[in-house]
């Protein structure tokens, strides 16, 4: 049997530990789907898997036991997936135009979930159309709070959903929940001054805690729907960490258009020799610097928006493990 | 004797009556909600018929309008005072009856409580006129029929609203302008509502004895209750305020005094110097709230202090129902009350 590896990798099948099988990774952005397309992911599984199917890390499904030589009839199958994807192109009969770029995943956000600041599915579709299809290998996420249930902090881009808190002290009964709540769970951004309670913009992570523990609605939303990015956080066998804060306030298009300008920066500076480069490891060879002017450029930043000065990424390298010697 | 209206004639109507009046009715407050992407029905100005929600009860009740959450009483300079000017025109509200009655608890409370007449809620409250919403279907949580409060007269003028038609009402002579009495006459007497979903026994306040005070079912709500005072900031009865001084930090001597609500549900109510304060509890403070609502009101001013809006039901965080208290209690003082 021949198969062109790198090219079924692409249309999002992979080689698998059983000789002549493969698996299809379905991509579901935003890890929200409509139940209408389980029959077609059911008789997918059925006719041409093992009849199961796995639900990935990022929120996709992952169809095993797969003949290569089915590749072809399937993808003509899974179109209403791919258009379902509401990619601004024609889709072919060709399958998957792309895999690099990851499914992007997203927490049940504001759809359900009553601390989300925004419906991280759409965030999630929306940037699904902005980067995909893309070979790169980027993981993206989207948490719809500094909770961070899909963990932000383990992606290449985390974003994660805030709202700039309004006060108005007018309906203010100095009950002070927000300000215990703030200092109990979160950074404790709120102290009370006469009665009235005071924000401190720089201490404040915009998790909307206190529009939630208000009993009069003397906190509410921002109009403007902000983001705070995290970015080069990694697992791997080599530097696992947690990803850092970049940009915070910003909005949703401009974290996109900075998503879209490291695709620029990795095709620049990505080391070819190897078979694939994490965007992490080409920014520690880069340094933060570079990648910071590269991504900003032609960036135009909302009024609201903070960029790190500098980054210092933490985590361990596997092989400095003095503790086991 | 009535005036039927489209709602183009009424919004004539409404242009006029601001002339004179600030007109508030439940608006929707959009992005305003607590959560993101959502939005709550409060009171705000109005000037034109579709911002009147009346499909909607509103998540906060009509008395920030007239009793400010937070007010400034006077100003201080040393032992000089000025009182703080009251820079509000006559103010039209749209209401419910079972608020108007509520607005009528408020009213002993501030005026017939003491033998004081509230100096601060009375200029403020003697602007009112209320338009009523005739209100005949309620919502889920409403139990103003077990409460008698689904009907009042105390109102200057009533809305009925049928499809694109409005029905309106009024002897009041501020509101008889000739922008409503060009409209056609209608033969129009408002109905109210004659039950609800929910209904409430309230426990006959004779048989409340100690017992029910040191009875286990507070423990329940010990549990539940989170101590947020929603139930106490929507209610349209909770009249308890707090008062704070404020000085300027450059001159102790120069400052405000303000007036601000409190809630019996909230940490500090009780609060006392010497650093005592009671009710710690949060199945305590339920009690209390539950007892003054229901019992302790009625057995100094002959009526029942809770009117049966439900808005406690509505926003209680934790899904404590106030009607299903009050049925619970009810059921226990009937049995005799005690633990056993």
């Amino acid at each position: 049997m021949s198969v062109n590896r790198k090219v079924i990798a692409k249309n999002a099948y992979r080689i698998t530990k059983t000789r002549n099988k493969t698996a299809l990774r379905i991509r579901v952005p935003g890890g929200h789907l409509e139940t209408k397309y389980f029959p077609l992911i059911q008789s997918i599984a059925e006719e041409y898997g093992n009849g199961t199917v796995h639900f990935t890390t990022r929120q996709g499904f992952e169809v095993p036991d797969i003949d290569f030589e089915c590749i072809p009839e399937i993808n003509v199958k899974i179109k209403p997936l791919i258009e379902a994807l509401g990619l601004e192109m024609v889709v072919q009969d060709g399958g998957y135009p792309a895999a690099g770029t990851r499914n992007i995943s997203a927490c049940i956000g504001n759809r359900v979930c009553p601390y989300a600041n925004d419906d991280t599915t759409k965030v999630a579709q929306n940037l699904e159309k902005a980067v995909y299809p893309h070979d790169f290998h980027f993981k993206i996420a989207v948490t719809g709070c500094p909770n961070d249930c899909i963990k932000a902090h383990m992606q290449d881009f985390g974003i994660i959903c805030v709202t700039e808190p309004k006060y108005d002290a007018s309906r203010c009964i100095s009950c002070e929940a927000c300000v215990k709540n703030c200092k109990k769970k979160v950074t404790g951004a709120l102290t009370m001054k006469n009665y009235t309670v005071e924000r401190d913009h720089d201490k404040c992570i915009g998790c909307g805690e206190c529009i939630l523990k208000c009993p009069t609605g003397a906190w509410t939303r921002s109009e403007k729907k902000l983001y705070r990015m995290v970015i080069m956080g990694r697992t791997g066998k080599k530097n696992p960490r947690l990803a850092m804060p970049f940009i915070k306030w910003a909005t949703e298009e401009v974290i996109t258009q900075i998503i879209k300008n490291t695709y620029r920066y990795v095709d620049k500076y990505i080391d070819r020799s190897l078979p694939k480069e994490h965007i992490g490891y080409i920014v520690d060879r880069t340094g933060y610097k570079v990648y910071k002017e590269e991504v900003l450029e032609g960036v135009v930043l909302n009024q609201e928006a903070k960029v790190a000065e500098n980054i210092q990424w933490s985590g361990y390298w596997y092989n400095q493990e003095e503790n086991f010697k | 004797m009535g005036y039927r209206l489209t709602t183009t004639r009424f919004d004539k109507y409404l242009t006029n009556l601001s002339e004179t009046f600030d007109i508030y009715a439940p608006v929707v407050q959009k992005g305003k909600g607590m959560y993101s992407d959502t939005e709550v029905v409060g009171y705000g100005k109005i000037t034109c018929f579709d911002e009147i929600v009346f499909d909607k009860k509103s998540y906060y009740s009509p008395k920030e309008v007239f009793y400010p959450i937070r007010e400034t009483l006077f100003y201080f300079l040393n032992d000089e005072l000025k009182e703080a000017p009251l820079d509000i025109r006559p103010i039209i509200l749209f209401v419910r009856p079972c608020d108007i009655n509520g607005i009528m608890r408020l009213d002993t409370m501030f005026l017939e409580n003491g033998g004081i007449k509230d100096y601060y809620y009375l200029r403020r409250r003697q602007l009112l006129k209320f338009i009523m919403i005739e209100c005949t279907e309620g919502f889920d949580t409403c139990f103003c029929v077990s409460m008698g409060t689904n009907k009042t007269d105390q109102y200057d003028g009533v809305i009925r609203v049928q499809d694109e038609k409005i029905l309106f009402d009024t002897d009041d002579e501020k509101l008889l302008t000739s922008a409503l009495e060009e409209n056609p006459k209608e033969v129009f007497t408002p109905r109210f509502i004659e039950e609800n979903k929910v209904k409430v026994t309230i426990p006959e306040p004779d048989l409340v004895t100690k017992d029910v005070f040191e009875h286990e079912i507070w423990t329940e709500y010990t549990q539940r209750c989170i101590a947020c005072g929603r139930c106490n900031t929507s209610c349209i009865t909770c009249s308890c305020f707090t008062m704070q001084d404020v000085k300027s930090s450059d001159n102790d001597h120069l400052g405000e005094r303000r007036r601000v609500w409190a809630g019996c549900h909230v940490d500090g109510f009780t609060d006392m110097a010497g650093g005592h304060s009671f009710r710690s509890k949060n199945g305590e403070k339920m009690r209390f709230k539950t007892m003054h609502k229901i019992n302790d009101y009625y057995k100094r001013f002959g009526t029942h202090m809770c009117v049966g809006c439900g808005r406690c039901d509505d926003v209680c965080p934790e899904y404590i129902s106030f009607s299903k208290c009050i049925n619970k209690l009810n059921d226990i003082i009937s049995e005799g009350g005690s633990n056993d």
